[in-house]
């Protein structure tokens, strides 16, 4: 395999990581300090590598991916690779690679496939329960034959637990072979964390240098990847385990320039062996600096006076259990004197924690974190640059708790999130204050373990995918009319229908012109539709709208408004009795779902007594809004046999009738103040119903119109949008809708009236506006205020809620929400926005139609 | 993502439901003739415990049913 790192090509071995790669071919420095620019090497084998982060610029499993870890990526033939100053590079084009999400139930989850999770997974299995065992490297499948006569068994290999939260639920991530990756959800019964430990430094200066690394890690990547990380190296630890990693280095054929333990008198078999190699193993000393080559590469190691010459030095200071998952479900540590390190000290309900092996044969592993020297070379966060010099300016500016010293010297901050210098910095600034380190207790661990790319945790849910979208069944008609979309929820609606050359501007004043003076149709399918029905359900729309709907006659239509018990308006809509016991509900397109289930918490939680039934239709009836001074002749063309008279057929009452075939339920409602009829029927004949009207309407010239033309024409009405006109805080005495609200019977936010809050004269209320430029559209959100040039604070009297053109009115025309409302009539104030103040005239939020004259043609 | 179990249709996850607050804050008999302090008590003020707290859930996306169910606050058990 080939592959490229800063631009030189290289040769790998499968199965290589790009750093066993790098190490393999001798590339030193992979990396700079992101502020020093020093150079930095590769210092562990997994994912606790504070400098390797590579930025990946082929394609393949992170296409243009940046801070990818070299010792966690797998190298593919074509490779490419540059190395970064603790920085990666977004990349701007669209990422090709897949990234999946999936979700599962185990009864057992065990994370780690070493001996010990190998182990617990097959006795698992045994018990006939269904197993997860993932392990962020490739499991070997020799390892794993035995578990594979077991169906409810699946090995994850390269794949990390990165996430414990609530109730046994895992996320994981998994890298699969060199073109994806995949976002795991688990629900586990139970789970064992096999984690083992993590390798910990020891501080001293230039402790940084390409060519120092973990002692295990330069021993792993001998036994793992028959790779030779030096040619004569220094040992430097204050455990046996240093001793071990020592012991393999030297077996593989690494002259050993010396062993350094920090230990005064060590005994047993590894030093022993040690010794009888004829390695000159140097007790009660420590390593107090290094050399380097003109490259920076790590030339000679120093112990005091004493200079080694040597390429690698493999440092120890202990291991720290890897206890993040079982700290992030909420476990506890403390520190152990005997195991040198912060341990499981409770028990987290279904996580069983398997302790780390001790590496232990003789003599007692010491605690060392750092060794004395020049406090700016000591590097704490080699991440982040952070050295100890920072991390005594913070002690010495007075703080105490690691927290805050985190924070100010930004160690552990960095993409690796301290995993290899966490413990050792505590250990630092535990020195450093003179206290135990197992006082200062470690920072909690939170989730991800190891970084998770937004790419991965977007999966497919982008572009069309990102949300579900509701298209009606005139959807195509729109589209081949070259409508343009508005998205209204999750909801596609035509927004204007542009003919050649027009811009928005001019498209809707000619659907304007079209409502207000021929004959326009709307695609209203969208109107959140609910079917109520029972004996009850006169009684119950009377406690749930503030105006009275028992006494509606059947046929007829009313229009309601519905307020939490705050007293605040939180939806309005027209609601037809159909039937003696049966209610046809309509409410804003945005708010059907919130309805519903407002709806059903007051009748399940408080009134269960009220026998009604509540279904969501929204999506069985759609719907055609006839609108115009001439939709009755378009009516008449189309339902023939229906008499759309004025007097047979008044406004606010519904019909049942067939149209050209279909089962439709006529409404003579109107939201633009015009003449106008809502045809429904099964949504299986809208597309038919719409072709219908058009072609009946098409002789008068009938014109489609979309949602901006609806809006403008319900403002110029002084209709509100809920929600737009409105935000949560609006009463409907504010909205002008006090009229609706009844005096004669209980209904939910009424006594929120009587509240000294909502009865304030000088509440926000709704307005009209009129720009004094009759050519100036405000900013719709653009505050009001009395005089612009005020010192600041400048007091806020409201804000500008709906702005449009209109057609009729000839000019431009506003809604608001303005501190004393109408009180303030005739007055001049001023819209405020991106450094505008426009005078806007406050006026009656009713600017066409006043007396409302043009509802009956 | 907790795992509530829905008292019809099992342990399901939290996102097929929609938390309705403190259980047990009945709507008052007849809110006119509550003072304001009363009224905004009822509006306004819930519980803030920490430990164990009497909640109402909405099966939302399933059987759409409302339930109650007690969860410490502090570990996220849930018992009914």
């Amino acid at each position: 395999m080939r592959f490229t790192f800063d631009g030189v090509s290289y040769d790998a071995v499968s199965g290589d990581t790009l750093a066993a790669a790098l190490l393999r071919n001798g590339v030193r420095i992979v990396a700079r300090g992101p502020y020093t620019g020093r150079p930095r090497g590769i210092v562990d084998l997994g994912a606790g590598e504070p400098h390797a982060f590579v930025q990946v610029e082929s394609g393949g499993a992170g296409e243009g991916e940046p801070m990818v870890r070299a010792t966690t990526l797998e190298v593919y033939d074509g490779l490419a690779a540059r190395s970064l100053a603790g920085k990666g590079r977004l990349v701007d084009a669209p990422i090709e690679a897949r990234y999946d999400k999936t979700w599962t139930h185990v009864d057992v989850l065990v994370v780690g496939a070493g001996q010990a999770g190998l182990l617990a997974a097959l006795e698992a299995a045994q018990t006939g329960a269904r197993v997860i065992l993932a392990d962020a490297d490739p499991v070997r499948s020799d390892f794993i034959d035995d578990l594979r006569e077991f169906p409810e068994v699946r090995v994850l290999g390269r794949t990390t637990v990165t996430g414990a939260y609530e109730h046994g639920f895992y996320v994981a991530v998994e890298r699969r072979a060199s073109s994806s990756q995949r976002l795991w959800h688990i629900r586990a019964g139970r789970v064992v964390l096999a984690t083992g430990a993590l390798e910990r430094p020891i501080l001293f200066p230039d402790n940084d240098r390409p060519g120092i690394m973990l002692a295990a890690a330069a021993a792993g990547y001998v036994t793992r990847f028959g790779v030779r990380v030096g040619n004569r190296a220094v040992v430097f630890g204050c455990h046996d385990g240093a001793l071990a990693s020592a012991l393999t280095l030297l077996e593989a054929g690494i002259d050993l320039a010396a062993v350094v333990d920090a230990r005064p008198s060590v005994n047993g078999p590894l030093v022993a062996s040690l010794r009888s190699s004829g390695v000159p193993v140097l007790l009660g000393a420590v390593v107090t600096g290094t050399s380097a080559d003109a490259d920076g590469i790590l030339s000679a190691v120093h112990i005091g006076s004493e200079v080694l010459e040597c390429d690698l030095l493999a440092v120890s200071g202990g291991w720290n259990p890897n206890l993040h998952l079982y700290s992030q479900a909420g476990g506890r540590t403390v520190w152990s004197d005997e195991a040198s390190a912060f341990v499981a000290s409770s028990t987290v309900d279904g996580m069983t924690v398997v302790d780390p092996p001790r590496r232990q044969h003789g003599t007692p592993p010491m605690t060392l974190w750092c060794v004395e020297g020049d406090p700016a070379r000591i590097f704490v966060d080699p991440h982040r640059d952070a050295t100890l010099a920072d991390l005594r300016a913070a002690v010495d500016g007075g703080m105490r708790s690691p927290e805050h010293v985190k924070r100010f010297t930004t160690i552990g901050t960095g993409a690796d999130q301290g995993r290899t210098s966490g413990v050792t910095s505590l250990g630092a600034l535990a020195d450093a204050l003179g206290r135990p380190v197992g006082e200062l207790g470690v920072t909690t661990y939170r989730p991800p373990v190891t970084p998770i790319s937004f790419a991965l945790l977007a999966g497919r849910d982008r572009g069309p995918l990102l949300d579900p979208a509701r298209r009606t069944p005139m959807h195509e008609w729109h589209e081949s009319r070259g409508a343009v979309w508005e998205n209204v929820g999750q909801w596609k609606r035509p927004w204007y229908y542009p003919r050649d050359g027009e811009d928005m501007h001019q498209a809707v004043l000619r659907e304007c012109a079209a409502a207000r003076e021929g004959v326009a149709m709307m695609d209203v399918t969208t109107l959140g539709k609910i079917d109520l029905q029972g004996p009850d359900t006169g009684a119950f729309l009377d406690r749930i709208y503030t105006n009275k709907f028992s006494s509606l006659a059947v046929g007829h239509c009313r229009y309601g408004v519905m307020c939490r018990a705050d007293g605040m308006v939180f939806d309005d809509g027209v609601t037809a009795r159909l039937a003696e016991e049966r209610y046809h509900m309509t409410t804003t397109t945005g708010n059907a779902a919130a309805v519903l289930d407002w709806l059903d918490e007051w009748l399940q939680t408080e009134w269960p007594d009220l026998r009604v039934h509540t279904t969501s239709v929204t999506d069985q009836w759609a719907a055609v809004a006839v609108v115009g001074p001439q939709s009755r002749e378009v009516m008449r063309a189309l339902v023939p046999d229906l008499d759309v008279s004025a007097e047979a057929f008044p406004f606010m009452t519904v019909r049942e009738a067939d149209v050209d075939g279909m089962p439709a339920r006529i409404f003579r409602i109107s939201f633009t103040g015009e003449l106008s009829y809502e045809i429904n029927v099964p949504s299986y004949y809208g597309l038919a119903l719409w072709e219908a009207v058009y072609r009946a309407g098409e002789p008068l010239g009938i014109t489609p119109y979309g949602t901006e033309t609806m809006h403008v024409l319900r403002a110029e009405k002084g209709f509100i949008v809920v929600g737009q006109d409105t935000d949560g805080t609006v009463t409907p005495h504010d909205a002008g809708l006090g009229w609706a609200v009844s005096k004669v019977k209980r209904f939910v936010g009424e006594r929120s009236f009587r509240r000294a809050d909502t009865a304030r004269p000088d509440r926000k209320q709704l307005v009209g506006l009129y720009p004094r430029d009759p050519s100036t559209v405000v900013a719709e959100g653009a505050q009001l205020v009395v005089d612009p040039d005020a010192p600041i604070p400048v007091p806020m009297l409201g804000h500008v809620t709906s702005s449009y053109t209109s057609a009729v009115l000839g000019r431009s025309f506003a809604l608001g929400l303005l501190h004393g409302g109408l009180a303030h009539t005739g007055e001049t104030v001023f819209a405020v926005s991106d450094g505008r103040a426009d005078p806007v005239v406050v006026t009656d939020p009713v600017f066409y139609d006043k007396e409302g004259a043009r509802r009956d043609g | 993502m907790l795992s509530i179990p829905c008292p019809h249709c099992g342990d399901r996850d939290e996102t097929e439901f929609h938390y309705g607050g403190q259980a047990g804050v009945a709507y008052p008999a007849d809110p006119m003739t509550l003072t304001d302090e009363q009224w905004a008590e009822y509006v306004f003020m819930r519980d803030n415990p920490k430990g164990w707290f009497a909640e109402r859930w909405f099966h939302t996306a399933g059987c759409r049913r409302w339930f109650d169910l007690e969860r410490h606050t502090v570990t996220y058990e849930i018992r009914r």
